[in-house]
């Protein structure tokens, strides 16, 4: 049983066509990882998997129920599919703390007590106590994705969706917010990840999809993908990308 | 030895304080020279000891001035209860005309027509309109009160103007903040409460702080419809003494609070500029 899947997901911005017929499958616990040039598609499939983007056509199922339907309310889902974004959008007028626990106190209607604990724990196990209570402007980089990372996990979602969290990164941060995604995959998340980081994908993914023009040209895993690829197209973008 | 390494200094830091007293200097003498001008060449203006008589009086305004600043309080009690009611309903008003739901339309509809017809009124057509229109309809007392019909109107019209700012201020706020809360899975309504409306408002407090000291100086309109607020009571001195003093009393009053208010709003609108660079 598949825990995410896309069929045929087509999504156009006015005339522009942005995935053209996407076909996904993400078993439970695996890391899947999108690779493929800017603009091929990866952030969107991503953001339509989390209902940001209605989808023109297709359907997208989450544990074999379709979420895609239109009309249908987007919040339960979001609630069960977390989103890290690029450029992290923390809430700046909120502390860490307040950034993470907003979305459970107004949705998961605990007590506060309970809350409290659970959230103080999330961010002791990503090590970001001590930063727990600055503001977004008071943190690097890396903290700043990695609260963004505790924020999302703070609904305790089933699956876990990343675009491009590392790119908005200075290279020597880039390092703590990958062993993040690494200890989230050691738990058992399911994650799909949209990625330029081409040697984390290769050490880490349980899949690797190329995307090209909003298709998925060749997928596999890591060593098919990047030790044997079969499309020329994704031969050429490897040579180009582990330049 | 260069002089810059004597003087303990960079070459640079040398440049720098050789223009920063050259620029003092310059500052200085023209100030110099414009204040002796105006102190010798004004009242050697023909009629200066005419105007100084009618509105620099020390007598009357001695007399008048502590009269002036109890008319005051009647200005600051109006301005008191129009500006929480201002900020309330341009809020409104403004979320009016971002409503989405179908059900809403006629409130977004009403939300445009109000800032239409409120911001292309003048303030003073307003006051006049609704302060003698609606107690002509007859109203019992104190329902025909010009204290309530004069606020109203500047309440009115103030709020189309206060309503666009926080417009402003919301589409101030980037797109990906409202992703990123959705994708929290909080509601429309949520998100706007607890995410872009704190981020809105912040953007546009120094533009809401120079509405207050627009509306403070406003309040004086409704002397027109009746109360006897400060410029009202200046005009009274005014005809009283048939002298001018009084209206540069009132005015100094209205400095001594507008000045503070506009220097404020202005490190305001600074300190946020430089936060955004």
């Amino acid at each position: 049983m598949l825990k995410l899947e896309l069929r045929n997901v087509v999504k156009r911005f006015g005339e522009n066509t942005v995935c053209n017929g996407i076909s996904l499958g993400v078993e439970q616990g695996q890391m899947v990882c999108l690779i493929g040039a800017s603009g091929a598609g990866k952030s969107t499939v991503l953001r339509c998997i989390n209902l940001l983007e209605p989808i023109e056509d297709g359907e997208i199922f989450l544990d074999e129920e379709d979420i895609s339907i239109p009309g249908l309310n987007p919040q339960n889902v979001r609630s069960k599919i977390g989103m890290v974004f690029q450029n992290f959008n923390l809430f700046p007028h909120m502390t860490a703390f307040e950034n993470a626990i907003l979305a459970p106190k107004r949705i998961r209607g605990l007590s506060k007590v309970d809350l409290n604990a659970e959230i103080e724990m999330l961010f002791e196990r990503f090590e970001l106590t001590e930063r727990m209570h600055n503001y977004p402007d008071q943190l690097s980089g890396g903290q700043q994705q990695r609260v963004a990372i505790v924020r999302a996990l703070a609904m305790k979602p089933e699956v876990m969706l990343f675009d491009e969290i590392t790119s908005a990164l200075d290279p020597q941060l880039v390092g703590e917010v990958l062993d993040v995604l690494l200890q989230l995959k050691a738990q058992g998340m399911t994650m799909v990840l949209a990625t330029h980081e081409m040697q984390f994908a290769r050490q880490a993914a349980d899949k690797i999809c190329f995307l090209k023009d909003g298709k998925v040209v060749e997928e596999g895993t890591a060593k098919e993908i990047f030790n044997t690829p079969k499309q020329a197209e994704t031969k050429a973008f490897l040579e180009r990308a582990l330049k | 030895m260069p002089k810059y390494k004597a003087a303990g200094m960079t070459r640079r830091e040398l440049y720098e304080h050789q223009q920063r007293r050259r620029s003092l200097i310059i500052a200085g003498i023209s100030t110099i020279c414009v204040v002796v001008t105006i102190i010798f060449l004004v009242p050697l203006a023909p009629g200066w000891e005419k105007v100084q008589k009618s509105f620099f009086n020390g007598a009357v305004l001695t007399k008048t001035f502590p009269k002036l600043l109890d008319a005051f309080r009647v200005n600051i009690m109006i301005f008191a209860w129009s500006a929480p009611a201002i900020a309330i309903l341009g809020l409104m008003i403004a979320l009016a005309r971002d409503a989405k739901s179908p059900a809403l339309f006629p409130l977004r509809i009403f939300g445009a027509a109000f800032t239409d017809i409120f911001r292309g009124v003048p303030v003073i057509l307003t006051v006049y309109l609704i302060g003698f229109g609606i107690p002509g309809l007859g109203l019992p007392r104190p329902w025909n009160s010009p204290f309530i019909w004069g606020s109203l109107a500047l309440i009115l019209t103030y709020s189309a103007y206060v309503a666009e700012i926080f417009r402003a201020g919301i589409d101030s706020v980037h797109p990906s903040q409202r992703s990123a809360a959705l994708s929290l899975g909080l509601s429309e309504r949520q998100v706007m409460k607890d995410v872009i409306l704190p981020q809105a408002i912040r953007n546009v407090v120094p533009s809401q702080m120079n509405m207050l000291i627009a509306l403070q100086k406003d309040v004086s309109l409704l002397s027109f419809i009746g109360p006897v607020e400060i410029f009202r009571q200046a005009g009274v001195y005014k005809s009283l003494f048939a002298n001018f003093t009084p209206y540069v009393g009132a005015a100094i009053i209205f400095l001594i609070v507008t000045i503070p208010a506009t220097r404020y709003a202005d490190y305001l609108m600074a300190r946020q500029m430089r936060e955004r660079r």
